[in-house]
C-alpha cells in the first residue's frame, strides 16, 4: 500500500470515528489532537479500527506514533507492506 | 464451544447495553444476560391500558430528566463523547430541551435551565452578597478533576462552608444534586458533587421523544446489529470463581452454565458479590429509596400557569436527604412535568411525577393488603401536594406508583437502593480476577453516566488488554 492509500485509511477510520469533524482543511503535519476534538478514547477507537479492519496492532507504547497524519502515515506503511 | 463467550454481561440496563455495544463492535463474542423480560433496568419502561378510556399509554419507570444535556457537536462533552463511542447521530437521540426547572425552599427559589447564564442571576438577584463567592466557587468547581481514579472522598458541605455564608444557599446549591444521583445520606463525595453540578447546572436537562424506550431501543438495535447475543428471562443464580479467585462463568437459574474469563456485572457492588461464592467482605448497602407517583390528567390546563420543568420543593430552608422516617417523607420532593419538555404541543394528556424520600424495611415489612393501602396514602398525598404546589387542583384519570419494593424487584438491588452502594469502584475492579462492576456503583450516574460507566470499563478492560 504506498502512502497515500495509508493516508486514506487513516482518514477513512477518522471519518468514521469522529463523524461530527470536517477533515477537509485537516494538516497532516500538525498534531491530530490540537486540531480535531479527539480524546484518548477515540484514539483507542482508531486503534482498535486498524485491527479490525486492516488487522495491523498498534501496541499501546507506540501510540504516540499516531499523533499527527504524517507520523501514522510513516508509521504504518511498514505494517501495511 | 457454543456456551463460551469472550465477556458476558450480567444486566440489560443502560451500563450493560453500552458495555455490549463496545464489545461487539470489535467482535468480542458477547452475551448479555437479563432477568426482565424488557431491557433498560432502572431506567426502563411499561405501558398500561386507562380503565375509563381503554387507552394504552406508555411510561418511562423513573425518567425525570436526561442531564448532561449538550448541543449538536459541543465539544468534549459526556452527551458527545457516548454517542460518538457508540457511533449514533446527535439526531437519534432526538432531545428536546427543559423550559427551566426550580429550587424552591421555604423563604427562597432559584430558577436554572440549559443556561448557565439564568442560574447565575438567580443567585445574584436572590442572594447579592453571595454572587462574587458564587463566581469563585463555579471557577473552583469547573478546574476541579473530578475523573481522578485515586481521590479519596471529600464530603462536598465542607467545601460549600468554605465558598459561602448563606446557609441557604449552601442547601439549594445541594439540594438537586443529592436528590439526583447521591447514595451517601446528606452529604455527597465532591467529585460526585462536581459530576453532578455539571450535568444539571452547567449542561442541563432534556428529554428523549418518546421517553427513555427511545434511547433503550437504539442501544438494543445497535447490539444485536453488531452480532451481539441478548438473552431475556435469565436470571444469574450464580456467579462461577475458581479456587484462585478468577471468574469463570455464570449459572444460570434455569440451571444451564455460561462460560467466560470476563464478567461485566451491572446489578450492583454487595449484589454483584452475592452471587459469587466467596462474598467474605460484603460491601456496605446504601440506604435510600424512594417512592415515584405518577399522576395522568385528562389535559395539560395546570402546566398554563406552570411552565418550569422540574421543582426541586423543600418545605422548610434546611434540606434533609436521608431515610424517611415513614413510609414517604412528604417534606421535600420533585415534582417532574414531562410536558413542559416541548411546551409547543399543550394539548392531550397531563402528566406529573412526584418523588419522596421513603425507607425499604418498612415498605418490606407490610403484608399484601397493609402493602396496597399504603401506596393509595402516599399517592393521595402526592396528588394533594401536587394540587398545592401547581396552584391547581389535580385530578387524576390514572395512577401509578413504585415503592423501593419495586425498585428491589426490577433492580436486585438490596434495600431498594435507587443510587447503590455507598462504595463505588471507579475503576471497576473487584476482589476477583475479571469480575468487573459497571453501572451505578461504578460511580457514573443518571442515563449518561451510566452508559459512559459501561462504555469505559468495557474499553479498560474489555478492549485495552495486552494480547
Amino acid at each position: 500500500m504506498s502512502t497515500v492509500d495509508v493516508k486514506q485509511v487513516v482518514l477513512d477510520i477518522i471519518a468514521d470515528v469522529a463523524p461530527d469533524e470536517d477533515l477537509s482543511t485537516l494538516k497532516s503535519s500538525d498534531a491530530l489532537r490540537e486540531q480535531l476534538d479527539l480524546d484518548s478514547m477515540d484514539f483507542l477507537d482508531i486503534v482498535m479500527e486498524l485491527r479490525k479492519r486492516h488487522k495491523v496492532e498498534v501496541p499501546s507504547e507506540d501510540y504516540s506514533h499516531l499523533a499527527s497524519l504524517d507520523s501514522c502515515v510513516a508509521y504504518l506503511t511498514p505494517k501495511f507492506a | 464451544m457454543a456456551n463460551n463467550y469472550d465477556a458476558i454481561i450480567v444486566g440489560a440496563g443502560m451500563s450493560g447495553l453500552a458495555a455490549g455495544i463496545r464489545l461487539a463492535m470489535f467482535n468480542k463474542k458477547v452475551v448479555i444476560l437479563e432477568q426482565h423480560t424488557i431491557a433498560g433496568g432502572l431506567n426502563s419502561y411499561y405501558s398500561r391500558r386507562i380503565k375509563s378510556t381503554k387507552e394504552i399509554i406508555h411510561f418511562d419507570v423513573g425518567l425525570h430528566a436526561l442531564t448532561n444535556f449538550a448541543k449538536r457537536g459541543e465539544r468534549g462533552k459526556p452527551l458527545t463523547k457516548l454517542l460518538k463511542q457508540l457511533r449514533f447521530a446527535y439526531t437519534d437521540f432526538n432531545l428536546k430541551e427543559q423550559s427551566h426547572s426550580v429550587i424552591k425552599f421555604a423563604s427562597a427559589e432559584l430558577k436554572f435551565s440549559n443556561d448557565f447564564d439564568l442560574l447565575r442571576s438567580e443567585v445574584a438577584a436572590v442572594f447579592p452578597t453571595e454572587i462574587d463567592n458564587f463566581d469563585k466557587f463555579v471557577k473552583h468547581v469547573l478546574d476541579y478533576n473530578e475523573l481522578d481514579l485515586s481521590a479519596s472522598y471529600i464530603p462536598s458541605r465542607s467545601v460549600l462552608e468554605k465558598f459561602f455564608y448563606e446557609p441557604l444557599l449552601r442547601e439549594m446549591i445541594i439540594a438537586p444534586l443529592l436528590i439526583y444521583g447521591s447514595a451517601w445520606e446528606n452529604d455527597m463525595d465532591f467529585s460526585q458533587f462536581v459530576i453532578m453540578f455539571k450535568a444539571l447546572y452547567c449542561e442541563g436537562f432534556s428529554r428523549p421523544v418518546g421517553g427513555v424506550r427511545t434511547i433503550i431501543s437504539l442501544l438494543e438495535e445497535r447490539f444485536i446489529s453488531l452480532g451481539g447475543e441478548l438473552r431475556y428471562r435469565s436470571s444469574v443464580e450464580n456467579i462461577l470463581t475458581t479456587p484462585n479467585k478468577k471468574v469463570a462463568g455464570v449459572r444460570l437459574k434455569k440451571g444451564e452454565e455460561l462460560f467466560s474469563n470476563k464478567i461485566f456485572s451491572s446489578v450492583g457492588l454487595p449484589e454483584t458479590m452475592s452471587l459469587t461464592e466467596n462474598d467474605d467482605s460484603p460491601a456496605d448497602i446504601g440506604n435510600l429509596s424512594f417512592t415515584e407517583s405518577i399522576l395522568v390528567t385528562k389535559d395539560k390546563s395546570f402546566l398554563k400557569d406552570n411552565d418550569a420543568t422540574i421543582v426541586f420543593y423543600n418545605k422548610s430552608d434546611e434540606y434533609l436527604y436521608q431515610k424517611s422516617a415513614s413510609y414517604a417523607d412528604l417534606s421535600s420532593a420533585v415534582f417532574c412535568m414531562p410536558d413542559n419538555y416541548d411546551r409547543d404541543d399543550l394539548t392531550g394528556k397531563g402528566h406529573i411525577r412526584v418523588t419522596n424520600m421513603a425507607n425499604f424495611s418498612l415498605w418490606d415489612d407490610l403484608e399484601r393488603e397493609d402493602y396496597l393501602v399504603e401506596k393509595n396514602k402516599i399517592l393521595a398525598d402526592a396528588i394533594e401536594l401536587s394540587g398545592n404546589l401547581l396552584n391547581h387542583s389535580i385530578e387524576p384519570i390514572f395512577t401509578d406508583i413504585f415503592t423501593p419494593k419495586t425498585v428491589k424487584k426490577y433492580t436486585r438491588h438490596f434495600n431498594g437502593t435507587v443510587y447503590g452502594s455507598t462504595t463505588k469502584l471507579k475503576d471497576g475492579l473487584t476482589e476477583v480476577d475479571g469480575l468487573y462492576i459497571i453501572g451505578t456503583d461504578q460511580g457514573f450516574l443518571g442515563i449518561v453516566g451510566a452508559i459512559l460507566s459501561g462504555i469505559s470499563m468495557a474499553n479498560l478492560h474489555g478492549l485495552m488488554e495486552v494480547r
